[in-house]
């Protein structure tokens, strides 16, 4: 064995390398908690996206005439391949609760500060192609929520000047999501987005190896190194967080079997009843609505009543989360340290954005008549707690650099090591 | 003191996942549009007699008109515990064989002369509207001679259909509101003017096995998914278990 090692080692340059730098001799901080599970669950949700993703294609028809009569086909005549159909669906949606956590941690534990400004900036970018990844392949069943969400999410574009008609119709291929439509957003699918998605979280992964993992204190571990130029709060990556990362893979893909085998739809929000309808173009679904992933961001085009204002505070809402990094001016990273204010504002934050993704969802109506009866004015109720929502939403940022900059926030202590550990 | 710091991130951070875990279920079960307050089907896919009765009305009462080109008879007999012979000799009328999937006879062309819109495929009809709705709709026809064909239904107004079961129900008639300010009357109840060849009992379990055979037709899969689910989520329940003792066994020289 240790032949063969040598052998290869002495035909591969910079493989061995490679691994020592990025598993065995790459030093986490020992006291990753529960929130440090998410990443690695990313990558576990991407390849498994991958690797459905490609035995789905081989019984796939990207056409608009073919494809939601091939999904039934794998889904009834296809050994096993409700099994592989819906491991992609709950992965797509567990992709996103897992990026959500993610990105959370990052905000709590201040991941995104100097020196990880570029390991955040490469995550919002793979935020931003996943989405667009999982939008297009949300098209590709060709149910009528397909249909329509294609159609309400490209008409988007016609918001910018001069060229947005044009625009619409350059995307789709057509003046209605229509054959040319489903073939494009097929190959984005399948071969462009992944691509991207891979060749960003290797430069994610590059970036954040470089500078070394952020943790629960918001400490440098690298200040504190032994005689064996290791950092002391360190511990090499493998074994420790590969096994530590394995508990985590076996509780997740409990909670992912749980949905696959007992619930795959979810009650309709991993998989929309809309959606069991072949596209129509004559028939409007009662609510057009995105998936639920999308309806934070969605219910902030809906409730700003220009189209074009709406179109820019869409925008502007994940904008402005590339900017964290430049916002927040406060030297503390971990919100254990940092001030009650922060402590509030986060909260509020991650609240705000569960309660806009309800409204996306169109659940707020049933809502409103459970609390204020069934005469009360669902839109005009709906409208001020909507938009009370995206003004908090933009208020955390706007709060976050004022409380920062004007240095309002009173910092505790932080101390030089880390204090706890798995 | 860091404890108290770390109990109360902790804290913050199971209230969020709770109210995540709750946005989810506590979203009137997602049919808000057209199931909105209909009653529980209480369908039970796993009652093999319920699916094979609900196979026999669909066969003789629906597939004249409403074909489910996503399952094959084969994939009937399998999934129903039926044997070919049985499946060709009572619930096959068009000749269709064994390994083909049930098309309905009726020419599509001349279903959209007869009712104006061809009926629909009823495949997945369960997946789009819900069992509620499918059981709901079976029992909400009445006779109202302001239709082309007679009938009306409360779930779904002025729909194409005429009512095929009426042998079975009898024929319902709507007890109105009276009109008001110019509005159309609007259906109160419904009462069984005349009774049919059941007792609303028996056409109560009629509907329900119908609508267990649709249920089971829109997600064939759940059998065997929910047979086989147990046993992977206790393997991976052991994989967890073995994952933690050696994490442990590793982890007990960091300090």
């Amino acid at each position: 064995m240790r032949a063969f090692t040598q052998w290869f080692n002495e035909r591969a340059p910079g493989l061995g390398v490679a691994y020592k730098k990025h598993m065995t001799e790459y030093y986490a901080p020992k006291n990753f908690n529960i929130m440090y599970y998410f990443g690695s669950l990313a990558l576990l949700v991407l390849v498994n996206q991958i690797v459905t993703g490609i035995f789905l294609t081989m019984f796939y028809t990207p056409t608009a005439a073919g494809a939601f009569d091939s999904v039934q086909y794998i889904m009834r005549d296809v050994n096993w391949g409700w099994l592989v159909r819906y491991m992609h669906v709950t992965g797509a949606s567990m992709f996103f609760i897992v990026v959500y956590l993610h990105m959370f941690r990052g905000l709590m534990y201040g991941s995104y500060k100097k020196p990880r400004e570029l390991v955040w900036l490469l995550g919002m970018l793979i935020f931003l192609a996943l989405m667009a990844e999982a939008f297009m392949g949300y098209v590709l069943p060709w149910g009528n929520m397909s249909f329509w969400g294609a159609k309400v999410i490209i008409t988007l574009f016609s918001a910018v000047p001069v060229i947005g008609e044009q625009l619409v119709n350059w995307i789709m291929g057509s003046f209605v999501p229509s054959d040319p439509t489903l073939n494009r957003f097929f190959a984005l699918h399948v071969v462009a987005l992944p691509l991207v998605l891979l060749l960003l979280v290797v430069l994610h992964l590059g970036a954040l190896h470089e500078v070394g993992s952020n943790n629960p204190d918001g400490v440098e571990i690298k200040k504190h190194k032994g005689p064996d130029g290791h950092p002391l709060d360190g511990i090499p990556f493998h074994p420790y967080y590969t096994l530590k990362d394995l508990v985590g893979v076996g509780v997740f893909l409990i909670i992912c079997a749980i949905i696959i085998f007992f619930e795959p739809t979810v009650g309709g929000f991993f998989l929309e009843h809309d959606n069991s309808i072949p596209a129509n173009d004559l028939v409007t679904p009662a609510s057009i609505k995105p998936v639920w992933y999308f309806t934070p961001f969605y219910a902030i085009l809906r409730m700003i009543p220009s189209k074009g204002f709406g179109v820019l505070a869409l925008l502007l809402s994940i904008v402005v989360l590339f900017l964290v990094p430049w916002l927040d001016r406060g030297k503390v990273k971990s919100i254990r340290y940092r001030g009650l204010g922060y402590k509030i504002a986060l909260t509020v934050f991650a609240i705000v954005f569960i309660l806009l993704a309800a409204i996306g969802d169109d659940l707020t109506p049933g809502w409103i008549v459970a609390i204020f009866g069934a005469n009360a004015d669902i839109t005009t109720i709906e409208n001020l707690f909507g938009r009370t929502l995206v003004v908090l939403y933009f208020g955390f940022f706007a709060f976050l650099w004022a409380y920062t900059f004007f240095g309002w926030e009173k910092t505790k202590p932080v101390p030089e090591r880390v204090t706890t550990h798995a | 003191m860091h404890k108290s710091i770390r109990r109360a991130a902790m804290r913050t951070l199971t209230t969020l996942l709770l109210a995540l875990a709750t946005a989810f279920v506590a979203s009137p079960s997602a049919f808000a549009e057209e199931g909105g307050g209909l009653p529980n089907a209480n369908v039970n896919v796993h009652d093999q007699g319920s699916l094979q009765r609900g196979a026999r009305l669909y066969m003789n009462y629906c597939v004249g008109c409403h074909s489910l080109k996503y399952l094959r008879y084969s994939q009937m007999a399998e999934g129903l515990g039926l044997t070919e012979k049985q499946v060709m000799d009572n619930l096959n009328f068009t000749g269709a064989k064994f390994g083909e999937p049930i098309v309905s006879a009726m020419p599509e062309a001349d279903a959209e002369k007869w009712f104006g819109k061809a009926p629909p495929d009823l495949s997945l009809e369960v997946s789009a509207k819900g069992a509620d709705w499918v059981a709901a709709y079976l029992k909400s026809f009445y006779l109202d001679p302001a239709t082309n064909s007679g009938w009306n239904n409360t779930v779904f107004p002025n729909v194409a259909m005429p009512f095929p079961l009426w042998q079975l129900q009898g024929e319902q008639a709507a007890v109105m509101n009276p009109a008001e300010n110019g509005q159309p009357a609007t259906v109160k109840e419904l009462e069984l003017a005349h009774p049919g060849s059941m007792t609303p009992a028996q056409y109560d379990q009629a509907v329900r096995d119908l609508t267990a055979f649709l249920t089971w037709v829109s997600a064939p899969d759940e059998l065997v998914r929910s047979h086989i689910g147990a046993w992977v989520v206790l393997y991976l329940v052991l994989f967890t278990l073995f994952a933690l003792v050696l994490k442990k066994e590793y982890w007990k020289d960091v300090h």
